[in-house]
């Protein structure tokens, strides 16, 4: 019988954590706890002692966690870096997906292999939905943006909105630019102008 | 146009790159400058280890700590240029600052010497200052003046922060003090949370800050991107050092898409005109961040081989051999050849002792002559290094 591992997964967005938490119980019986990220973190990790801690590749306090994985003499480390121990496509797949993974020191890799996979394929949905998210929420603000520019024409320029829209797609094409940025100068001149 | 990848954090040295986009020296190069905003340094090491990015914005020690084999192993990491020296500060809790001016330091904000004496007397038990990575110029600085103050080893707790975190940490009482780059030095004062010391400058007259980090492998077998970036960057650089041109570069840094900050905050640290206190005290520092003056960019392999020393002596790695690795990871080589076209002025030697220049000098170059940095160390240090192995670069 194996001895559980110790899994930490650094989120602070609860959802987040619980999908990558629930990723990770189907690939095994481990104990996994969640931390939500504060500064304090690396202590609280040093306490915990896990075998692997999970953390998105861009959250800051990765950077503490880097001081962990430095600190005394090598046989005291609580975690090292994964990719000092593993096969280099693990490595690129983790860190294309957005993940990076601390491991302690003789973990054997048929056992780390599974968590990392299951966490890599987490992250990419997460990572996806993600970008999803902000493509809307951008999508959505141009429209409102361009629905002003649209008002502010056609008051100035006694135009209809088919041809207010066409002249500031026009404008995009001519200068390179999207239509929201064409639409955000728009508002903002008109807007210093007092229009 | 070829689109290149950079990676940066949001500090106002960040922007060379910045400037080399928004400027157009990168589009005269041919190049596409593609910015994203990190969040961590280890994320730039590792995006750019696994060719995510094409080059990072980083902290100059942190090449030599790949180099030394303390970080994940990736492809190997070559630094081609500084981006910037100084631009750091030394910030301590208000709580402090009340017992230093208590007993009469008058926050001059110039002399370390005095400063480090005054700390000295103000602490009792250990003092915890955030750095913002283990391997940074910031952790350099602390351990070079603290050490030269009467700190030993037990009395200082260095602890990582990010820099955009700095300003919580010290509100949350997780440390004392802090040395950060601006504008997060500026940030904390803002907060009314910190008072600033000491400029890194104050310390070491020319602290390497950050450096251009790029793949040995993209640097050699596409050289002619890489040149041109170097130069568009070189470009870059020597813009910002004009002094005119640093308001204008803080409105393009502080934007929306770059640090996303007062452009006011921002100008403080480009300038070198600091409020030390929440109460409003003005210090100017006039040399605290330099990009290209003075051959700011050449990446000196006796710097290399000093940090590379001091990395060695704390982690248990025999210094010569460090010293040694550390070298072959500063690529001077690359920077003459491929700024020499552009004009930059190249020293005549790679290496040279550190800390040796109290003013700015004139000294002989490759041709003609050109004029070198004053770089000494407060406490008179001055270092000199090994000869390299061979001459591989």
């Amino acid at each position: 019988m194996l001895k559980k591992l110790l899994i930490v997964v650094v989120e602070s967005d609860p959802d987040r954590a619980q999908a990558i938490a629930d990723g990770l119980g189907d690939v095994g019986d481990h104990d996994i706890r969640i931390l939500a990220e504060h500064s304090a973190l690396a202590r609280r990790v040093a306490e915990l002692s896990p075998d692997v801690v999970l953390i998105d590749i861009a959250n800051p306090s990765r950077d503490m966690l880097e001081e962990l994985a430095l600190a005394s003499g090598p046989a005291e480390r609580p975690v090292a870096m994964f990719v000092d121990r593993s096969d280099e496509q693990l490595t690129r797949s983790a860190i294309e997906a957005g993940m990076s993974a601390y491991v302690v020191d003789g973990l054997r890799p048929d056992r780390l292999k599974p968590i990392i996979d299951a966490a890599v394929a987490r992250f990419h949905i997460l990572r996806q939905l993600r970008a999803e998210l902000a493509a809307t929420r951008a999508a959505l603000e141009d429209r409102k943006i361009v629905d002003r520019a649209k008002a502010v024409l056609m008051k100035a320029r006694g135009i209809d909105e088919a041809e207010a829209y066409a002249l500031l797609r026009k404008t995009a094409m001519d200068q390179g630019k999207r239509i929201g940025e064409i639409a955000q100068q728009l508002v903002t001149a008109a807007g210093l102008l007092g229009r | 146009m070829i689109a290149l990848r950079l990676g940066y954090l949001p500090l106002v040295d960040a922007a060379p790159l910045i400037v080399a986009r928004e400027l157009g020296f990168a589009a005269e190069e041919g190049l596409q400058l593609d910015l994203i905003r990190l969040g961590a340094w280890a994320q730039g090491r590792d995006m750019l280890g696994a060719g995510l990015i094409d080059a990072a914005h980083m902290l100059v020690p942190m090449p030599i700590g790949q180099a030394l084999g303390l970080g994940p192993r990736l492809p190997d990491l070559d630094l081609v240029m500084f981006l910037s020296h100084g631009g750091q500060a030394v910030g301590v809790s208000t709580a402090i600052e009340t017992r230093l001016r208590a007993a009469g330091h008058g926050f001059d904000f110039s002399d370390a010497g005095a400063a480090g004496r005054a700390l000295r007397g103000a602490i009792t038990g250990p003092l915890r200052v955030g750095v913002p990575f283990m391997f940074s110029t910031q952790l350099e600085l602390i351990r070079h003046w603290l050490g030269a103050s009467g700190f030993s080893e037990d009395d200082l707790h260095l602890k990582t922060v990010p820099p955009p975190m700095m300003a919580d940490a010290l509100a949350a009482a997780e440390i004392d003090a802090f040395c950060v780059g601006e504008p997060w030095a500026s940030f904390a004062v803002e907060r009314g949370i910190a008072a600033l010391l000491l400029p890194g400058t104050a310390i070491w007259t020319s602290p390497p800050e950050k450096g251009l980090v790029l793949r040995r492998d993209f640097a050699e077998t596409r050289p002619g991107q890489t040149g041109a970036l170097m130069r568009a960057i070189w470009r870059a650089g020597r813009w910002l050092d004009e002094p005119d041109h640093r308001g204008t570069a803080a409105e393009i840094v502080s934007r929306a898409e770059y640090l996303d900050l007062p452009s006011e905050l921002v100008e403080r640290g480009l300038t070198g005109r600091l409020l030390v206190s929440p109460a409003g005290e003005a210090r100017a520092v006039p040399r605290l961040l330099a990009f290209n003056a003075g051959a700011a960019s050449f990446p000196w392999k006796s710097l290399a081989a000093l940090i590379a020393r001091n990395i060695a002596l704390r982690h248990d790695l025999p210094p010569e051999g460090a010293m040694q690795r550390a070298m072959g990871h500063f690529r001077t080589d690359l920077y003459r050849r491929h700024l020499r076209p552009a004009g930059a002025s190249l020293p005549g030697a790679s290496l040279r002792l550190e800390g040796m220049i109290g003013e700015d000098r004139t000294v002989a170059a490759e041709r003609g002559q050109m004029i070198l940095r004053a770089d000494s160390f407060f406490d008179g240090f001055v270092f000199e290094p090994p000869i390299p192995d061979s001459s591989i670069n």
